[in-house]
């Protein structure tokens, strides 16, 4: 009986899982503004992207942005008109200015720096390891330490 | 000695960095607009619905502009420093009521007071975008020129009034 329950489940009809429909009727337009949308950060959820957020100034200025689209505006307008209100910070990716080289290519140079270190660090330890010579008649003090340590029970 | 002075320095340098980093607001977005001038708007009254507000009608005067909300709490938190200073007459303070309901926002000013000359109704949110307006609270210090002096994220306090607003006011006021 259970088998034929299992059966029953397992073939129960298919069912749609499509996409939440948009707030726009226009594909076009809403194409492009999940394009600027990710590009752009929510100002209250600040580490969402435009597109992620549902806060109601993320919802606001979507509407703001699907608007400029409708009225033909560049990707480059849309972004200052943003930029003008609230700063560099409303882009989601930090853009390359003298103010923001510190960030993108501070990583980098301490990696480098990091880097330096250990062959320094590597190549002082390997000369430590060269002046330690020994003497054959130590050597074979050590070869008898050695083996007395493996003895032990 | 000598194998130490070098993490050591690089420790120091770091102290300094982390020291200076936890006296500021990761949250904090200053505004672009600070020396430029207010952005234009002409929005109808909360009280007398068939009259209309705009800055432009503010030049040749120093003011503050309040953007609030009667579902903010920390609209509510900064009244009391916005009644006294209404009272000061130090400064004329102007609301800009964002995104809000009539009734709801009348209530409020009716509940806990009314610090300000006019409330302009910014019911979808559109100037509070122009101006820069992430959350409320936030105050604009505009001066004779209808040029934005000063933003104030958050509430206002009587510490930042008196160390940063009413200095910036006086000396605005003088010119």
């Amino acid at each position: 009986m259970k088998w034929i329950v299992l059966m029953a489940l397992l073939l129960a009809g298919p069912s749609w899982a499509g996409d939440a429909r948009p707030l726009g009727d226009d594909p076009a337009v809403e194409a492009r503004l999940k394009q600027l949308a990710v590009e752009l950060r929510c100002l209250v959820c600040q580490n969402q992207t435009l597109a992620d957020s549902n806060a109601p100034l993320a919802e606001d200025l979507r509407r703001e942005v699907r608007e400029m689209i409708v009225k033909n505006m560049s990707d480059k307008e849309i972004i200052d008109f943003l930029v003008s209100r609230y700063g560099d910070f409303v882009l989601y990716r930090p853009p390359l200015k003298t103010s923001t080289t510190l960030l993108w290519a501070g990583p980098f140079v301490l990696l480098a720096g990091g880097g330096i270190a250990l062959a320094v660090a590597l190549r002082r330890r390997g000369r430590k390891v060269e002046q330690a010579m020994i003497t054959d008649e130590e050597h074979r003090r050590v070869e008898q330490l050695l083996s007395q340590g493996v003895k032990r029970p | 000695m000598n194998k130490f002075l070098l993490p050591l320095t690089i420790f120091g340098i770091m102290v300094g960095f982390l020291a200076v980093g936890l006296t500021l607001n990761p949250r904090e977005i200053p505004s672009p607009l600070i020396g430029k001038a207010a952005p234009t708007f002409a929005l109808p009254q909360l009280h007398e619905q068939d009259k209309v507000f705009s800055p432009s009608d503010m030049k040749g005067q120093v003011w503050l502009l309040n953007f609030w909300a009667s579902w903010c709490s920390g609209c509510r938190t900064e009244h009391p420093v916005l009644m006294d200073l209404a009272k000061s007459g130090v400064v004329p303070i102007y609301g800009v009521d964002y995104k809000d309901q009539r009734g709801e926002a009348l209530a409020w000013l009716d509940q806990w007071g009314n610090p300000y000359l006019i409330v302009a109704v910014d019911a979808a949110g559109r100037v509070g975008i122009d101006y820069g307006v992430y959350g409320v609270p936030e105050t604009y210090v505009i001066d004779k020129q209808g040029l934005i002096r000063y933003k104030q994220i958050g509430p206002l306090d009587d510490e930042t009034l008196a160390k940063k607003i009413l200095p910036l006011v006086k000396e605005l006021q003088a010119k």
